[in-house]
């Protein structure tokens, strides 16, 4: 187990770097730093030597993969690419444009988005899988028919729409909770409840009808023939039998969400003035500032790829069929 | 767009002689609701090509001898006059006033608070005396009717034409239709094309005089903008599918087909891309492309151009970032396909591997392909919304419902409240996506043999 564990991260070590090349080529090779200065001290009238000095402040004044300057192994490490872009693989993220500790920003905007996501999944996940196993219990009939359009219904309808009408109605027209900011401690509540429903529920439609596939893909199986010809009712096969066996795709395709969840949402948390990561990228991505991004694009890689070797281990864990480290 | 559409079309052609392919379709057709659907989506397309047509227009003014080149569609032409005429500000449907008050200088020379009135808007009820109510009823009235007849002389020479292919008498067919026994589902198409006939001609009779959908900040009527957003948000679809399907499909099957360092190589690519969040891989770009563009500005001189590239680059990196998960399916189901006995067989026969691949595997992996487009259509479509809105979508100055939602917010903490954009633009987007899923679902249902199977059996 350990072993497989250890193989799967060195396997991580090449597409760490093959993002870390992309993220490079895209912030530094199509826009040189020169661009970046211009961008940041306005486009016009800008003097070379204004230039060199913001480069200089921001640490952009090297060369991007060789330094003719310097001799021996320096000549490689003091470079932009090994500065600005190796140094993530180590978990340094620099300064933000602004002069703040990335890594320390990171770490303060966690929480907030952690207890945004957490409850979306849980009760996400709860309130879907009910729906679905109702709907699987009635299957072929016309509450079938009419739980899976409603589910398209859903799905078809824009999660900005949900989140515009739910903070117009509940939080401006009843004045039930507050529009949007967030407070620590115990006061959060008031501000996540608004977000959390509207995540769940913006969440059902695709959900609840993915689930339903399964369900019905489950119920074919011999296992369930078995079952109905011992004479068990079509409620215990569902729960007892169906719902275990289901739980093996439906983990995989939670598993791999959860470390992501740090990231926290995009849309939600800056539409609700959540301090969450997601409103620290958009932030970011609206001022512009190249090493917030970078920091976010880097740590979204390495939580998907921490994802995928959790989904494969969970899969042990449930299934005993599945064994890791063997040839298959 | 225009050589998609001929691509589609001479596919349809091809199909039609096949059997076995034209199998699946006919399945489709069957169905009430992707009926229903496709007649939806075949008018969004309409409304979509009829915007691509594009002209230019060189108008001469009189007073200032000046000579202005315009663009415009052949849907410009048949809105008429609404896309050129601007009130000032917001107004609400069907108003004949400003929805704010400002202040007037009157004949007399008083100034007086109040709401003035339109300048394009209900301009015809002050001479006549009408009531606006009235107006209102008597054009949709004439609309309806209009739509009501030609949709009755359409219908019949569609029936007639039918009968004739089936060998029956027309009433007899009429009848069939009516009862709802036709093979394909004849009556729920045409249920829907009369509804959706029925809003076009009640529009086409209203736009002239009133702005049925309102207008927004600057002016511009609410309804102009919702139908040109169809086209940003079908290019969006169609482009980006361009873009990533020869990728996906190359080299999904190449992977799945060789063994050995071909398939590792592009396990790695996808695995890499697909690793990277996509919104903030998407975002990464887009500022990118901002900064590239600013520092560039004689490579876009203008800003249709730069709002052009805006787009392009959109759809491009939309394209990079859903490839991966079509590649991932297409390589599974060669390994599978490439087991099998006619593949080997063609093997021992000694046939090249590019025409083992051209000739047997990709036909074979159609279906996947199919399903997984019309799938992420819908998504795209929703897409381009929340990019918007997160600052990483097409251009400010490009008409689309991302654009249209993104600036309702401000709207609505307007007092009193401005709704009629946001509405406007969800119910135009919820109606296309809504289409396109439920389109998809007949297609999976329709292609895919295992759920097929599946769903034959729950039901019986």
């Amino acid at each position: 187990m350990l072993a497989y564990i250890i193989k799967r991260l060195i396997n991580a070590i090449p597409i760490l770097i093959g993002v870390n090349i992309i993220t490079f080529a895209l912030f530094f090779m199509v826009n040189t730093p020169d661009d970046m200065a211009r961008m940041h001290l306005g486009q016009k009238h800008v003097t070379q030597v204004a230039i060199n000095r913001w480069k200089q402040q921001h640490g952009y004044d090297k060369p991007l993969f060789y330094n003719a300057k310097d001799s021996g192994i320096k000549s490689l490490t003091n470079t932009l690419f090994f500065t600005k872009s190796l140094e993530l693989l180590t978990f340094h993220f620099g300064k933000s444009d602004q002069g703040r500790d990335i890594s320390q920003d990171i770490a303060q905007r966690m929480w907030p988005s952690l207890a945004l996501a957490i409850p979306v999944l849980l009760i996400g996940l709860t309130i879907n899988i009910s729906f679905a196993l109702l709907i699987a219990l009635f299957r072929g009939g016309y509450f079938d028919l009419f739980g899976v359009t409603v589910c398209i219904i859903m799905m078809s309808i824009s999660g900005l729409f949900y989140i515009i009408a739910g903070q117009h109605v509940v939080g401006k027209m009843l004045r039930l909770v507050p529009v949007s900011g967030y407070h620590g401690g115990l006061d959060a509540i008031k501000f996540l409840i608004l977000p959390v429903a509207i995540g769940v529920i913006g969440g059902i439609g695709a959900g609840t009808r993915w689930y339903r596939t399964i369900f019905l893909e489950e119920l074919h199986k011999d296992y369930v023939r078995t079952a109905r010809a011992k004479g068990l009712s079509e409620l215990i096969v569902l729960f007892k039998h169906v719902l275990k066996n289901a739980l093996i795709p439906i983990l995989t395709g939670v598993v791999v969400i959860i470390p992501t969840l740090f990231l926290g949402s995009l849309v939600m948390e800056s539409f609700f003035g959540i301090p969450g990561l997601g409103s620290y990228t958009i932030d970011a991505i609206q001022s512009q500032d190249f090493n917030i991004v970078r920091a976010m694009v880097y740590l979204g890689t390495v939580l998907y790829i921490i994802g995928l070797i959790m989904t494969d281990i969970s899969y042990t864990l449930v299934d005993p069929r599945v064994r890791i480290g063997s040839n298959t | 767009m225009w050589s998609l559409a001929c691509i589609v079309f001479i596919a349809f052609l091809i199909m039609r002689k096949k059997p076995h392919l034209a199998e699946p379709w006919r399945q489709i057709t069957k169905r009430k609701l992707g009926m229903i659907a496709l007649v939806i989506l075949c008018f969004y397309i309409a409304v979509g090509l009829l915007d691509c047509i594009h002209f230019q227009i060189t108008t001469t003014q009189k007073h200032t001898q000046q000579t202005s080149l315009q663009v415009k569609s052949v849907l410009d032409l048949l809105l008429g006059s609404i896309s050129t005429e601007h009130e000032k500000t917001y107004s609400e449907p069907f108003a004949t006033q400003l929805y704010t008050q400002s202040l007037i200088t009157l004949p007399n020379g008083k100034e007086i608070r109040t709401y003035p009135h339109l300048k394009y808007a209900a301009t015809h009820l002050k001479n006549s005396g009408r009531s606006r109510a009235y107006d209102i009823t008597v054009r949709s009235l004439t609309g309806a009717s209009i739509a009501i007849i030609s949709f009755l002389i359409l219908a019949s020479c569609v029936i007639f034409l039918l009968a004739k292919k089936h060998h029956v008498n027309f009433s007899l067919y009429l009848k069939a239709i009516i009862r709802g026994k036709t093979n394909v589902a004849w009556r729920e198409a045409m249920l829907t094309f009369l509804i959706i006939w029925l809003f076009i001609w009640i529009a086409g009779f209203l736009i002239s005089e009133y702005h049925i959908f309102g207008t927004d900040k600057i002016g511009q009527d609410v309804f102009y903008q919702a139908i040109k957003s169809i086209r940003t948000g079908l290019v969006i679809g169609t482009l980006t599918t361009l873009f990533m399907l020869p990728f996906a499909l190359v080299l999904g099957t190449m992977a799945g087909y060789f063994h050995g360092w071909i398939d590792d190589i592009i396990q790695y690519i996808y695995t890499t891309l697909s690793s990277i969040p996509g919104v903030l891989l998407i975002s990464a770009s887009i500022l990118v492309l901002q900064v590239y563009i600013s520092n560039h500005p004689n490579l876009f001189p203008t800003l249709m151009q730069r709002a052009d590239a805006r787009l392009l680059a959109l759809c491009i990196i939309l394209g990079i970032t859903s490839w991966a998960g079509l590649c991932r399916l297409l390589r599974g189901e060669t390994l599978k396909l490439r087991e099998l006995e006619f593949i080997q067989a063609s093997h021992a026969l000694g046939v090249k591997n590019r025409k083992i691949i051209l000739r047997h595997i990709i036909p074979n992996v159609m279906h996947i392909v199919i399903i997984t487009l019309v799938l992420d259509f819908s998504m795209l479509v929703l897409a381009e919304a929340i990019l918007s809105y997160v600052g990483v979508g097409v251009d400010p100055t490009t008409l689309s419902w991302g654009n249209m939602i993104n600036s309702s917010r401000l709207e609505l903490a307007r007092e009193p409240i401005v709704w009629w954009p946001l509405l406007a633009s969800l119910i135009f987007m919820f109606l296309l996506v809504l289409s396109a899923n439920l389109f998809a679902d007949a297609v999976r249902d329709a292609l895919d043999p295992r759920l097929r199977q599946l769903e034959g059996d729950t039901h019986a």
